[in-house]
């Protein structure tokens, strides 16, 4: 499982860095495997910014940004950081604001946070879960309708379910569809005849401010 | 009686009923909505008037059916669960029924991504099988989705809608005896193009006893051009065209009339076929074809009750 992330285009990224003064921070772990914040795409983007006129006074790859280990990591390199009028992160949002929580400077994110998933062909990634709150994956065959079907349907499909895909692009597979498929070989079909309630979207990031105790 | 709408009484009554859809305009002009409910007023028992159909913006339904029920003419509010979260969904349901809306089609509503604000946000808060639960809970409950009592009556005609041409097959008549248990009273059908397919749906509709558990209308749209053949065909999601009928277009020298033939012959094979409590006519563009059909199908005059 990783936090799929995929960069923000460079002229973006050059319109929110508001001082010639640049630290730059990569992820060893999920960054690294989508090739968006890695050790290459650090240096790439050193590079980058060079071009255009500004100073990069130093960079590092984080092993896992999100880590509170980034505190020490931040207090190591404090020379160079603090040279730089803003640190531009290249890992996903947690690691932006863990970067933020330990430092005064500037923060700013690289990357786009797309979601939690799986890489299940080379490059190709998967959202694999909406952190709900409540997982129905019990009742479902272990197949997530509320991340895998584009409507979120509790009791579908919907008729736009047309030979295996959903209606909204032929590469997306109907959830439905494989959910059925799923439950009709285990023999346990008759499980959707209940009317699956309404859900408690507020246990969900769609609901409240989420808070949780151990 | 539920309701005590006209096409509550209609179709208790027995007769063979006909709907017709009618699209809002893309603006405010209340004459759209008037012309088309002249047009078809004498030929139809009630009029559904859509909901941002296609996930493009319209004038809203529950506007629409005002208009139509300021001329006497039975509305059919079109709701989808795409742009209302469950407190919107139940306070539009409320203030329709204050205004005189009876009847209710649920749906799921076709995904923001086909429209004409794509990046919006889907809310699909409860889905539509939810939606007929709910709108059952407000009328025969008389509570909110929350368990809290609603002050008064709340009179609906529940309807849903059914395609039996989308995937998988054999699951569609198990997830239409679902929305009969969440309450629906009526099912308006996709359009029947693949009279065979449906035939072998109703068959399983009976065999599973539901079409006695509700009535259920089959959807017609009469097709006015090869080109609009073509691009159901290949474009319109959760629509079956066969070729066949492509074909028929192509080779017509008059493609309207071989538009307006397929329609009755469908209709025809419809009246013959057991639990087909009536047609749903949508005439996307085209609703003039309207009285033409219902006049040449031999369903007029429509009754009076």
């Amino acid at each position: 499982m990783y936090t799929i992330t995929k960069q923000k285009p460079f002229e973006e990224i050059e319109q929110s860095l508001d001082d010639k003064k640049v630290y730059i921070v990569g992820c060893g772990t999920c960054a690294t495997v989508c090739q968006t914040g890695g050790k290459a795409e650090v240096l790439e983007m050193k590079m980058k910014l060079e071009e255009i006129g500004r100073s990069v006074t130093g960079w590092m790859v984080i092993p896992t940004v999100c880590d509170s280990l980034t505190k020490e990591a931040l207090i190591e390199e404090a020379e160079a950081v603090n040279k730089a009028g803003v640190i531009l992160v290249m890992s996903c949002s947690f690691g932006v604001q863990t970067v933020s929580r330990y430092s005064d400077k500037i923060v700013i994110p690289a990357l786009n946070t797309l979601f939690i998933g799986m890489e299940d062909t080379p490059e190709h990634f998967y959202e694999i879960c909406k952190q709900c709150g409540e997982c129905i994956l019990a009742l479902t065959g272990g197949i997530c309708p509320i991340t895998r079907c584009a409507k979120g349907l509790l009791n579908g499909p919907c008729g736009g379910s047309q030979g295996g895909k959903c209606e909204i692009s032929p590469d997306l597979p109907c959830a439905w569809q494989l959910i059925i498929e799923r439950l009709s070989k285990t023999g346990r079909l008759h499980k959707l005849e209940e009317i699956i309630p309404p859900k408690n979207w507020g246990l969900s990031p769609t609901g409240w401010v989420a808070n949780s105790k151990r | 009686m539920k309701a005590g709408s006209n096409l509550e009484k209609v179709l208790e009554g027995g007769y063979f009923t006909v709907t017709a859809e009618v699209g809002p305009p893309k603006g405010a002009l209340a004459t759209v909505i008037r012309r088309k409910g002249e047009l078809l007023k004498f030929y139809c028992d009630a009029m559904n008037i859509t909901d941002n159909q296609t996930a493009i913006v319209r004038m809203s339904s529950w506007s629409g059916c005002i208009l139509l029920k300021e001329m006497g003419i039975d509305p059919v509010m079109q709701m989808v669960v795409r742009d209302r979260n469950r407190i919107a969904i139940q306070s539009d349901i409320l203030g329709a029924v204050a205004l005189g809306i009876r009847n209710v089609l649920c749906l799921s509503g076709d995904h923001q991504r086909f429209g004409n604000h794509p990046t919006a946000k889907g809310v699909y808060d409860i889905d539509s099988i939810q939606l007929v639960q709910t709108l059952k809970t407000l009328r025969d409950e008389k509570k909110f989705l929350c368990g809290e009592e609603i002050s008064g009556e709340v009179p609906l005609f529940i309807g849903a809608v059914e395609n039996p041409f989308a995937d998988p097959f054999e699951y569609r008549v198990k997830r239409l005896a679902k929305k009969i248990k969440a309450g629906a009273d009526f099912i308006q059908t996709q359009a029947v193009f693949d009279v065979g397919k449906f035939i072998k749906w109703m068959g399983m509709v009976r065999d599973n006893g539901l079409d006695k558990k509700v009535h259920i209308l089959a959807g017609i749209i009469p097709i006015k051009s090869v080109g609009m053949a073509r691009y159901m065909r290949d474009n319109v999601s959760g629509i079956s065209v066969p070729d066949e009928i492509v074909t028929r277009m192509e080779e017509a020298s008059d493609a309207k009339e071989e538009g307006a033939k397929i329609a009755l012959e469908i209709i025809d094979q419809l009246k013959e076929t057991d639990g087909i409590h009536g047609i749903h006519i949508m005439a996307v563009a085209w609703e003039d074809i309207v009285p033409v059909i219902v006049e040449r199908a031999g369903l007029l005059p429509r009754p009076v009750l």
